[in-house]
């Protein structure tokens, strides 16, 4: 139903796409598999007219098409569901599927719209409430909606694009139905992922792309994971990470009954408790916007604290302040590296001596040392592998792997004792990932306690020695490495509370 | 103080307060439309200024109350259309080119009225409608069935930009570009096309409540608005976007300056003291400012120019 042939796109001083083909037969779910950058979603964005390719053609149906603009695409039957949501969060579900349908007299009447809105939802077991603004409703509705959107235009032809990455486990399971039962009706689905266990589960047909180009096309059943994995790195990958079992010394950190508000006045931590020993790495699972940002900004000080306090070392931090966090020890690597992480208009020498430049030898009666830096700078480039031109190259100028490097290394290489450790390998690449993984676990034998929060669930099963789920700011469970599995852990990170599913 | 607590000059007071607030009330739901398409236009004050002028040279040659009416309009219109290219075609930052109009309405229309009149002639302008019976029932006469036909207009006009907004495909696509272009966007929406449209809306509406400034007092002079189009902004954040708040703005300010007015011309104010109470309405607009500073409802984009990055 749909061929791209030979697309290729440019932007300034980078090829985004380099003479793809790709075909979609109606039925099928035909997966993009790529790293960050390789060019998945430019290449859907083509597709969807919100960008223009330099070369090459697009056939729908066998018709050469010219699609200018997303009107033309869902004039074709093109629907697309964006990893952001493009939904209206203060217009309710029936207005945003409304919005850019053409009305009689141009009033907006929801009536018909809610009506067959409700079919379509019935027709396809997306359940969803038609009269419910989208800031008010979750996540997994939020896709809902986005998915009704689309249907609700006839697309024949489905782009998904890391649908899902924001989903719980048993969200996902309820998402590949719906798919399913989409491709039954004989609708094409582009699905795009990097996670490799979905793609094995979903896909028809897969397309691996790297830097731009396709670099394999294969099925499940010629493939494996790590023969997935290899293509989109293009090297071998071993998969999966033994952690040596390691005897854990005395609390490091202790959060005991934190709460803690959010940035709308709501509570975001509630009685939220937790200990990390030194040697130990405590995993904080859960979907995002479970408390988990607010809990690494309250225990660095960038937050204030309602009640409970935190405990550095057995002695507790009164009023805490990034500077008097990092004083008794404590490291941090935030989520956004971007904001808060590192200062991409700074060169990386820069950034790199964020935490020490005051310090001497870096620093002498106020003036900086420059022999001093260059030679720490120099030295940590080389030890945690960043790749950049020079220490004087700005920082927003690397790649996010990269970027992440400079920010790892800044923090792990201080003494500090107690690391927070937020969404390490969010947007990195494969090879970028397993080195922050190998890093952590090298501070872990070297006996830092680390308090690792992040939203990728292998993750934080891979790496460990206990698991703390967050949902709506509570811990829902604290469980050592052996007793977490993906199944258990997944349910609790739905809320369903361990005692609820044992008396059911 | 007591000649001020009488029910004839209380009602004169509240009366003359629904009057001036007529020109607040235009404009700042003008600049609700706008803010809500996400556009952030300070220069309000300046098309003011200009519709001012327009009405005022208009109603002067001609001796027509409604083409000076018709004039304002049209000039607000032309510079809604100035400000679209500025703002949404050349992506220039709305603050600092609110500024530029505003000073550039300062000086345009002061070049002009030395230009074109010198010394000023005043005009016939708006009368108050006389409504019968209406107009001549006791207290309720005065306060409600007295004013002009501007003023009807203008508070007609508040649940019709409701209904725009809230009703129509239109304001759907206001709201919606306002919020989340990108979202509107990949709907087909011609986000840059829907926002132009509200900033026309908008100055046309602007250029109107200059325009009654003018007609109302009969003159034109320099910098006439003294304020009032800046003031209009604050009121769309203290209406909270919203066109019913925004008339509770527009009234509030208006019943404050017909107090000012009414205790100076009572004599119970005089000297240094009218100066100061001359400047309440700055006054309450900051304290306003700063209440309202937590900008509950506003449209997330607002003042972010939208372009598809390619």
């Amino acid at each position: 139903m749909l061929e791209m042939v030979g697309i290729t796109k440019r932007f300034p001083g980078v090829i985004a796409n380099e003479d793809v083909d790709l075909t979609v037969l109606p039925g099928q779910v035909h997966t993009l598999l790529g790293e960050n950058g390789a060019g998945k979603s430019t290449l859907v964005k083509i597709l969807y007219g919100l960008y223009r390719q330099d070369e090459g053609e697009v056939k729908i149906n066998g018709e050469p098409v010219e699609i200018a603009s997303p009107a033309a695409a869902i004039t074709h039957g093109i629907g697309m569901i964006h990893q952001h949501f493009m939904l209206v969060p203060t217009l309710t579900v029936a207005e945003n599927v409304a919005l850019g349908l053409h009305s009689r007299r141009g009033l907006a009447d929801m009536g018909p719209v809610r009506k067959r809105l409700m079919e379509v939802s019935d027709r396809h077991g997306l359940a969803i409430d038609p009269d419910a603004y989208i800031w008010q409703l979750a996540v997994g509705e939020r896709q809902r909606a986005e998915i009704l959107k689309a249907l609700y235009r006839e697309a024949q032809l489905l782009v998904l694009d890391e649908p899902t990455a924001v989903l719980t486990p048993p969200e996902v399971e309820d998402l590949f139905a719906t798919l399913r039962s989409l491709t039954n009706e004989g609708r094409g689905l582009i699905f795009i992922s990097h996670k490799l266990t979905e793609v094995m589960d979903i896909s028809d047909q897969i397309t691996v792309l790297r830097d731009g180009r396709v670099v394999g096309r294969t099925t499940p059943s010629e493939t494996s994971r790590e023969g997935l994995a290899s293509m989109m790195v293009g090297r071998e990958v071993r998969l999966g990470r033994d952690v040596p079992d390691q005897d854990t010394g005395d609390d490091r950190l202790a959060v005991d009954a934190l709460r803690v508000r959010g940035d709308r006045g709501n509570l975001a931590l509630e009685d939220f408790s937790v200990q990390v020993a030194a040697g130990e790495i405590v995993g904080i699972a859960g979907v995002s916007g479970n408390g988990q940002r607010e809990l690494a900004e309250a225990i660095f000080g960038l937050r204030p604290i309602e009640g409970g306090r935190v405990e550095v070392a057995g002695r507790p931090i009164a009023t805490p302040t990034p500077k008097s966090v990092r004083r008794r020890g404590v490291a941090f690597v935030p989520e956004e590296r971007m904001r808060h992480g590192a200062v991409g208009e700074l060169n990386v020498s820069e950034n790199l001596m964020l935490v020490e430049y005051e310090h001497r030898p870096y620093v002498r009666a106020g003036l900086l040392q420059f022999g001093a830096i260059a030679e720490r700078c120099k030295d940590l480039v080389r030890r945690f592998t960043v790749k950049t031109p020079s220490i004087t190259t700005q920082t927003s100028h690397l790649s996010g792997g990269n970027i992440q490097k400079v920010v790892i290394a800044r923090e792990f290489s201080s003494d500090a004792e107690v690391l927070i450790v937020a969404q390490p390998t969010r947007g990195i690449d494969i090879g970028a990932a397993e080195y922050v993984h190998e890093r952590l676990l090298s501070k872990r034998a070297a006996g830092a306690a680390i308090l690792l929060i992040t939203e990728d669930l292998d993750e934080a099963l891979q790496l460990s020695d206990r698991v703390v789920v967050l949902y709506e700011g509570r811990a829902m469970c604290d469980l050592p490495r052996a007793e977490a599995t993906t199944d258990r852990v997944g349910l609790l990170m739905t809320g369903v509370s361990e005692d609820a599913t044992a008396s059911a | 103080m007591s000649d001020f607590f009488t029910v004839s000059v209380l009602v004169a007071t509240l009366a003359s307060g629904i009057r001036l607030a007529t020109p607040f009330l235009l404009s700042a739901l003008g600049e609700t439309i706008g803010q809500r398409a996400g556009v952030l236009n300070l220069g309000v004050e300046g098309v003011m200024l200009i519709g001012a002028y327009a009405a005022y040279i208009t109603a002067l040659r001609t001796g027509s109350v409604v083409a000076g009416v018709l004039a304002a309009m049209g000039a607000g219109a032309l510079m809604g259309i100035v400000y679209a290219f500025i703002t949404v075609v050349m992506h220039a930052t709305q603050g600092i080119s609110g500024i530029g109009i505003f000073l550039f309405g300062l000086g345009f229309t002061d070049l002009l009225f030395r230009h074109q009149v010198g010394t000023p002639v005043p005009i016939d302008g708006l009368r108050g409608l006389d409504m019968g019976g209406l107009s001549d029932l006791p207290v309720v006469g005065e306060l409600f069935f007295q004013h002009s036909v501007l003023t009807y207009v203008a508070f007609a006009l508040v649940p019709v930009v409701w209904f725009a907004m809230n009703r129509t495909t239109f304001g759907l696509n206001v709201r919606a570009v306002g919020e989340t272009p990108e979202a509107a966007d990949t709907l087909g929406v011609r986000v840059n096309v829907v926002r132009t449209q509200a900033i026309i809306i908008g100055n046309v509406m602007a250029g109107l409540a200059g325009g009654t400034l003018a007609l109302d007092v009969g003159i034109f002079q320099q910098n006439l608005t003294s304020g009032q189009g800046f003031i209009a902004v604050a009121l769309v954040y203290f209406g909270a976007w919203r066109s019913s708040g925004v008339m509770a703005g527009a009234l509030l300010f208006g019943v404050v300056s017909s107090t000012v007015l009414q205790l100076k011309t009572l004599g119970i104010i005089v000297g240094a003291n009218s100066t100061i109470a001359a400047m309440a309405p700055a006054i309450l607009t900051i304290v306003v400012l700063v209440l309202v500073s937590r900008r509950i409802g506003a449209p997330s984009a607002l003042t972010v120019p939208f372009e598809r990055d390619n």
